[in-house]
């Protein structure tokens, strides 16, 4: 700690950073612009100009830029300094001379971080009339719009993309007073992470083209905190409503989580609840033709069930209070998992590992941390892309390291970039095909699942030798070595894995942990990825053996005739025959959804639920982290939280739920620490929705009635769909939108944090539930993937899109135009032979179902990677081992939109 | 690595030649990293073409495994490496302050009415692209101008009609 004087007062500092960090952790106001919390200083803005004094004797002073000067021990500095303002209110004015000053029009007006600096700068009245700068604006694609005329040049939009997300098409072009931020050309922004330049450019350069779609003003949109359902990391995330619709997503910050950023399936893929696909009224479907139920009739069905045996097939992508409502309706042994038996398999195998005392399941902000990372036959990009991001920074603490050498504070990106040039931590990616991640990895392996659990135990027998032995082929031998001598020296080492490897690849991740584990004090970090939002949860909450299978088998025997599924579209899990198949011969299938699939086509009882946004509940994320998803907006159909339909007992509330799942499931206790403490409140009044400046709500409805509803009243929540109540001003526990007076950008969540970048004050980061348990001892033996017993035909992998895997945020219209149709990728020799073209299609194996040749340079020969759209492929119906036969079109055309970074260029 | 996304509308890049690639390569001994030749090959390149088209700042960008993004970052950033077409002749115009005391205004104007074109134009006839520079370094010699390789000095109306004559008939 140091003590630094700010106009007189003197405050204790952590000198390792900068003072205008330091400023803003200790609450001050201090403008800047290029500076971020997490991607450090470059000193380009000149906002945060302050004086600093020599000594108490220092009258004169010098001035300098806060975010390029350390916070060192006894230094004085003035922000008040009457030269210090001036300087700062020309700066500001100089870096506005070309703004158009259109915020009327400007979807950045209210939360633009350059209204809020310029107020705070003092730079009221615009002098300069002379012609200013304009700029074409380019498409992007369908997720930002693009306003280069509003551009300040901070720099701050090609810093995240570039340096931080590691995107390649967008830079800085041209100079001085023409420059400009755009990609080369017109195009899709190619990078995973696009949508986090909303929120970076502090002003309208980038914005919001779902948004934009139905814009609101920010302090016009009802919000709560919520946790994005996009794939099993759980960001944190602030949905907006407006008018019964929702209209956006932004970043929550969450300082375990996902901090600043999210991915664009997570910002963009919100608009399944808008769907006209949505199920609103519960029904009762006779030989294809349906009738509608009231509430009570609904009821009464589900109490029938309760007392007729009845299956229940739970959801990954349902809360946890669905699937324990669901599982107290129909008892634990008819609860199954509505998950394939391989699926299962690994989330039961993830639980298990989590609980042991030698591995630690490290949190996004924990996999920043690591400096050396292997990555097994996971593409990490596609399946939980806020990972991605973060590997991305971990792959940086070489430079870290160097700069720390030199002496260089690690808030100079620019010096620390500079130095350590492309010298990376070691990130070795052993994966079925090129990933997204290849271009920080220092090894790829790319190879079928057989060959790569093979090196895996090869790792591990070659980091202890106590480890099952395993022989990599010779010429992969010195990566082996080479991969487990980084492992063993790295001070953070890191292994993910998931299920896409299957539980195999898992046992192989575990054994290179442990054998790791074996020469440290500490737990190693594994990472295992789950597939959904709440898999874990569901894995915690089905017995062993509980799988879809088992579901589906017990009623192909017969055994059962009423089942019960809960938002899961069952021909996702199994092969669609076999789905098929069991629903035939059930006699009563209930289904309770919120948005059509093929299983609610089945259904006999439809039952409407409601969307993630419209209604309080938990998930349990990959780590194990429980999060309280907050209700945003009220659903106005028959639609209710799907627990609600399924509980018998009336009076239930969420929190009564939670609180009894936690007393009465295994595993779940202390899942009531998720929920927000209630005397905290002042005078017991609720936490409002709306904002202090929320408009019009009384001409709302006037097209309907001039007179003004009441507003709807939550008897459960400790928040109310009104602007009365005291909203958690700098209290995060129940941050909806961050504001603060001044601050009306999402800048103003340093506001809210103990300091820049720390924890939330008095937030809550969720509660970890996976209890450490007693160590299980040894290695997992070495259960090899069985070798293909003849060559031809290729050994078939699945590829993952993050735009398309995901179930609901495919159903989202932005998240569509970037999905593509079903593809296969194959090596060049593989096609060549096959004469097979870029963009062919072909029949794969002797199923009716196609997809498109994508002839790929890095895939191994032999191999093949299928990416089956929005389950328009059955992938359970399909082979390990699979032909291809052209079917004589070419759709090269599907394939628009795909992003690979080793296409096969010939004849193409 | 640059990847890309599949658009059947894409540009593609086209082939570097022979001699471009030599002296590119002869470059990439000098520097122990690619990418720090991507202005070297842009330079090399439009030695060779007159210009920078969008097909050669592909095939640079690939050559050198720069994203285009990037390549046209460093492209764009100088003012002599031209992304447009440009005349057979440049005449780099110095309109600095000492070039301007010796009324390089005058002599701007002469060669708009000679040849009817503004800063950044080309004639009509594909003879001459006018670019203003901001120095030349010649001062003593002021008002100075570039053509191609060659410096002109002290220039007057007479002058400029006589360069323009001679270039044209080169």
């Amino acid at each position: 700690m140091a003590k630094i004087v700010i106009d007189g007062k003197t405050y204790e500092v952590n000198p390792a950073n900068n003072l205008l960090q330091e400023c803003l952790s200790q609450g001050l106001d201090l403008p800047y612009f290029c500076w971020h919390p997490c991607m450090g200083s470059v000193g380009a803005c000149r906002q945060c100009a302050v004086k600093q004094f020599r000594n108490a004797e220092d009258t004169k002073g010098a001035l300098v830029m806060a975010c390029m000067t350390p916070a060192n021990d006894g230094a004085i500095i003035s922000i008040e300094d009457p030269q210090a303002q001036k300087f700062r209110a020309q700066v500001i004015e100089s870096l506005m001379i070309s703004h158009p000053h259109d915020c009327p029009v400007c979807e950045e007006g209210g939360e633009c971080h350059l209204q809020d600096m310029t107020q705070m700068s003092g730079h009221n009245y615009r002098r300069y009339d002379k012609k200013k700068v304009t700029h074409n604006n380019q498409y992007l694609g369908p997720f930002i719009n693009h306003e280069m005329n509003r551009c300040i040049t901070c720099y701050r939009c090609v810093r995240f993309y570039d340096d931080y997300a590691g995107g390649t098409d967008l830079s800085a072009q041209a100079s001085h007073h023409h420059v400009y931020f755009g990609r080369h050309e017109e195009g899709v922004l190619e990078s995973e992470f696009s949508g986090n330049l909303v929120e970076v450019c502090p002003t309208g350069v980038f914005t919001d083209k779902v948004f934009s779609e139905h814009y609101s003003r920010k302090w016009d949109l009802q919000t709560a905190p919520s946790v994005c359902v996009g794939c099993a990391v759980g960001c944190n995330t602030t949905p907006g409503e407006r008018y019964g619709s929702l209209r956006r997503i932004v970043n929550r910050y969450n300082s375990e989580v996902n901090g600043y950023f999210l991915c664009d399936r997570g910002r963009f893929g919100f608009e399944f609840v808008n769907s006209d696909e949505r199920i609103r009224e519960a029904q009762h479907v006779v030989n294809g033709s349906s009738s509608p139920l009231t509430d009570a009739q609904v009821k009464s069905v589900f109490a029938e069930l309760k007392s007729a045996q009845a299956i229940g097939i739970g959801s990954p992508r349902a809360s946890n209070e669905a699937n324990y409502a669901l599982r107290c309706l129909v008892g634990e042994e008819n609860f199954y998992a509505g998950m394939s038996a391989a699926e299962f398999d690994c989330v039961q195998l993830h639980i298990q590992l989590a609980r042991d005392p030698a591995f630690h399941i490290p949190s996004v902000r924990e996999i920043e941390q690591a400096d050396a990372v292997l990555i097994l036959g996971e593409d990490v990009t596609n399946v939980a892309p806020r990972i991605a991001l973060a590997l991305r920074q971990s792959v940086r603490n070489k430079a870290k390291e160097l700069a720390a050498a030199c002496k260089i504070p690690q808030w100079q990106d620019a010096a620390v970039r500079e130095l350590a040039q492309r010298q990376n931590s070691p990130l070795c990616v052993l994966s079925p095909y090129a990933t997204r991640l290849d271009d920080i990895a220092s090894d790829c392996v790319i190879d079928s699942y057989a060959v790569l659990t093979n090196v895996a135990y090869a790792i591990a027998s070659a980091i202890a030798p106590a480890a099952p032995e395993a022989k990599p082929a010779r010429e992969r031998a010195e990566l082996v070595q080479r991969v487990a001598a980084q492992l063993l020296s790295a001070r953070r080492p890191l292994i993910i894995a998931g299920s896409s490897g299957g539980a195999v690849m898992l046992r192989a991740a575990a054994n290179i942990a442990k054998a790791l584990q074996g020469s440290r004090h500490s737990p190693v970090d594994l990472c295992i990825l789950a597939q959904e939002v709440n898999s874990v949860g569901l894995g915690m909450l089905a017995g062993s053996g509980q799988n879809l299978s088992a579901a589906l088998a017990r009623i192909a025997r017969g055994a059962e005739s009423r089942a019960i599924v809960l938002e899961n579209d069952l021909f996702l899990r199994a092969e669609h025959g076999a789905v098929a198949a069991a629903i035939d011969k059930l006699e009563q299938l209930v289904v309770v959804d919120h948005i059509a699939t093929a299983t609610t086509q089945r259904a006999d009882y439809l039952v409407p639920s409601t969307a993630f946004s419209e209604h309080e509940a938990t998930y349990i994320n990959y780590e194990g982290r429980a999060q309280l998803s907050y209700q945003v907006n009220r659903c106005h159909s028959q639609a209710q939280p799907a627990w609600r339909w399924l509980h018998t007992q009336s009076d239930m509330h969420v929190a009564n739920l939670v609180d009894r799942c936690a007393a009465e499931a295994a595993g779940f206790a202390g899942l009531q620490a998720v929920l927000p403490d209630t005397s905290q409140f002042i005078a017991g009044m609720k936490i409002p929705r709306q904002s202090h400046r929320y408009s019009g709500r009384t001409a709302m409805k006037a097209n309907l009635n001039v007179h003004e509803p009441k507003q709807a009243v939550d008897t459960e929540s400790p928040m109310a769909f009104s602007m009365e109540g005291i909203p958690s001003q700098k209290n995060a526990s129940i941050l909806g939108a961050a504001w603060a007076p001044q601050w009306n950008s999402n800048q103003s969540i340093s506001k809210f944090q103990a300091e820049v970048n720390g924890e939330l004050k008095q937030g809550s980061v969720g509660a970890l539930l996976l209890q450490k348990q007693a160590a299980s001892g040894g290695f997992f033996s070495h259960d090899l993937l069985a070798r293909p017993a003849s060559n031809d035909g290729l050994q078939l992998a699945i590829a993952y899109q993050i735009f398309g895997s995901d179930e609901l945020s495919a159903r989202s219209p932005a998240i569509r135009e970037r999905m593509t149709a079903p593809y296969i990728s194959l090596s060049p020799a593989d096609a060549r032979s096959r004469g097979l073209a870029q963009g062919d299609e072909v029949a794969i194996a002797d199923t009716k179902f196609t997809a498109t040749v994508c002839i790929r340079s890095r895939m191994q020969d032999g191999t093949a990677a299928l990416y089956c759209g929005a389950n328009e492929i059955d992938q359970f119906s399909l082979p390990t081992q699979v032909e291809l036969s052209k079917t004589g079109f070419n759709s090269a055309r599907g394939m628009r939109g795909l992003i690979v970074s080793d296409l096969h260029e010939e004849g193409y | 690595m640059n990847s890309e996304v599949i658009a059947s509308n894409a540009k593609r890049p086209r082939k570097l030649s022979t001699e471009e690639i030599a002296e590119i390569e002869h470059e990439l001994t000098l520097y122990p990293d690619k990418r720090a030749v991507g202005l070297e090959a842009l330079k090399i390149v439009q030695k060779h073409q007159g210009w920078v088209s969008d097909e050669s700042l592909l095939a640079i960008s690939k050559y050198l495994d720069i994203s285009p993004s990037d390549l046209e970052g460093v492209a764009t950033f100088f003012n002599l490496v031209y992304r447009q077409p440009v005349g057979r002749n440049v005449m780099l115009f110095c309109n600095s302050v000492s070039c301007w005391i010796m009324g390089c205004e005058g002599i701007k104007q002469h060669i708009k009415d000679k040849l009817e074109i503004e800063f950044g134009e080309t004639s009509a006839d594909g003879d001459f692209t006018l670019i203003p520079v901001p120095c030349l370094g010649d001062c003593d010699r002021a008002p100075v101008m570039m053509v191609g390789s060659d410096l002109h000095r002290n220039l007057t109306p007479e002058k400029i009609n006589k360069i323009i004559l001679d270039y044209r008939n080169k």
